[in-house]
């Protein structure tokens, strides 16, 4: 079989793109080798482990099962596109540090862009919600508690409650 | 890279029928949940794959003319869970594509692929059974309208002829009106776990809700496709709602179950688990009613 390419266009992190994919190609695939966007990891690559999730038009999808070429006229946005225009991180990326919800990293962009899909809901979740909405994930380091912590206090600064977030 | 020997892209049903009828070796790709995971682990390499993700007529959900819920096959799990229309008149099916994987599982599998797969222990087809649901196809004769218990043949294998596709999946009104339903995953964990049982049921109460009107119970993982639980369901109908009814009802489901011993579990355990989610989906549909079970 010849090698089979697609033209792609679409939206990353901001900026309309288009490149030529071949078709066989994961989402991981074409963001991490066309568009060096590492923090996309390689983890199980079938569907179990949130490591390559990003968010595509504000939904939360495993990229490696989603085909390339099915991001054409998509909005697609990686933990790369979440620092604020002058190089610093956002809430939540300081959020993950400062609760040490990071250790060895390979989770980290995958829990944190699904933390970026409860965050934009603007709503206060309960604290089962917001762990149902982080199961998708997994973390072999940090024994969940303190992902959870950083995912909770960042929603209730959004929200104003500055006393309730340092209670967490 | 996946191992995928060719890819065609369709951009509508017409379309996909032509592929498919053009490559009759391609197999159907909806969201891929099922399917890359395949060519993944090898069980599917080297396919060619026939892609219905862009046909997005396919998705969504809405109320036909007659009253019936139509839900389109590409409909994705957190959508079906959205919806007004289903919050409103099915809930079950909601919650019930709520347990499936994690929320990113949830964003990207359908409805179609869930019911296409043939698998027992899909976690929609339980409570499709249970609702009598009606499976839309669309191929180069035209469409066909099957009931759903008649869709699967056996393990793995539904009635999909060549060319064809599953267009939508509808409840006709006289199904659902009048009726509450629960459904219980029995799993090992609270995600991202396939179930060791599925147990969907429906009730629709006498107007004095004193009574049993109608009862629907269906099972996943209890046999080698979803099934119903006929003889159960018949013994109930008409029956008051007391404890002794509901026991005799969870006891009589045994009656038309088979399920077997795996690695997740074994046909003695599974067997204790359906009665006792028998009565407990049971329970929880009567008081969804709001109807009151009696000593
Ligand atoms: C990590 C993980 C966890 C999972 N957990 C669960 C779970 O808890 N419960 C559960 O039930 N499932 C689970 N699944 C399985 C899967 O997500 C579901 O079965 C899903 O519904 C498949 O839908 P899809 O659109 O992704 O299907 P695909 O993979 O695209 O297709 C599945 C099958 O259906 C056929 N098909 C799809 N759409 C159509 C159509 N419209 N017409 C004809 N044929 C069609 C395909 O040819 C294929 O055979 C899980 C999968 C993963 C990867
Ligand atoms: S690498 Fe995609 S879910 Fe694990
Ligand atoms: S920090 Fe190492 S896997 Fe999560």
């Amino acid at each position: 079989m010849s090698k089979q390419y697609k033209l792609v266009t679409c939206t990353i992190n901001g900026k309309l793109m288009e490149k030529m994919v071949d078709v066989r190609a994961s989402l991981t695939d074409m963001l991490r080798d066309d568009f060096r966007l590492t923090s996309v990891k390689k983890g199980c690559e079938v569907g179990e482990c949130g490591a390559c999730n990003v968010i595509i038009d504000g939904e939360c999808f495993n990229s490696c099962i989603y085909l390339a070429v099915w991001a054409e006229g998509k909005n697609i946005l990686t933990l790369e596109g979440l620092a604020n225009p002058d190089g610093t991180l956002s809430d939540i990326q300081q959020a993950f540090i400062d609760e040490a919800a990071v250790q060895c990293g390979f989770c980290t962009p995958g829990f944190i862009m699904s933390a970026v899909e409860i965050l934009e809901t603007g709503r206060e979740l309960s604290d089962e919600e917001i762990r149902k909405r982080l199961s998708g994930h997994l973390c072999r380091c940090t024994g969940y508690e303190n992902i959870f912590r950083a995912v909770k206090k960042t929603m209730l600064r959004r929200l104003g409650k500055e006393k309730e977030a340092e209670a967490v | 890279m996946y191992d995928i020997k060719a890819l065609y892209e369709a951009a509508s049903v017409e379309d996909a029928i032509r592929l498919l009828t053009e490559h009759p070796a391609a197999k159907i790709i909806a969201g891929g949940s099922d399917v890359l995971v395949k060519v993944r682990e090898g069980r599917l390499a080297g396919a060619e794959l026939v892609s219905i993700q862009g046909i997005d007529a396919l998705r969504g959900v809405c109320l036909e003319e007659d009253g019936a819920i139509r839900i389109g096959s590409l409909t994705s799990f957190s959508h079906i869970t959205r919806d007004p229309v289903i919050q409103d008149k099915i809930n079950v099916l909601g919650q019930a594509v709520d347990t499936i994987g994690g929320p990113q599982i949830r964003n990207i599998g359908t409805i179609g692929g869930n019911t296409c797969n043939g698998v027992t222990s899909a976690d929609s087809a339980s409570t499709l059974f249970a609702w009598d649901a009606i499976v839309e196809l669309t191929g180069p004769e035209g469409k066909r309208q099957v009931p759903i218990q008649d869709f699967y043949l056996k393990a793995g294998v539904v009635d999909l002829r060549p060319g064809e596709l599953q267009t939508a999946i509808r409840i006709p009104r006289k199904s659902y009106e009048g009726y509450k339903g629960h459904y219980i995953k029995y799993a090992m964990r609270e995600a991202m776990d396939i179930a060791t049982l599925g147990c969907s049921v429906n009730v629709k109460l006498s107007l004095d809700k004193r009574a049993i009107d109608d009862v629907r119970i269906a099972y996943g993982v209890a046999g080698p496709i979803p099934a119903r639980a006929p003889l159960a369901e018949q013994a109930a109908i008409g029956k008051p709602l007391s404890t002794q009814v509901l026991d005799q009802f969870a006891q009589d489901v045994l009656k038309s179950l088979n399920p077997r011993d795996s690695w997740r579990a074994s046909k003695a355990f599974r067997q204790h688990i359906a009665v006792v989610l028998a009565k407990r989906a049971l329970a929880e549909a009567v008081r969804l009613s709001g109807g009151e079970i009696y000593e």
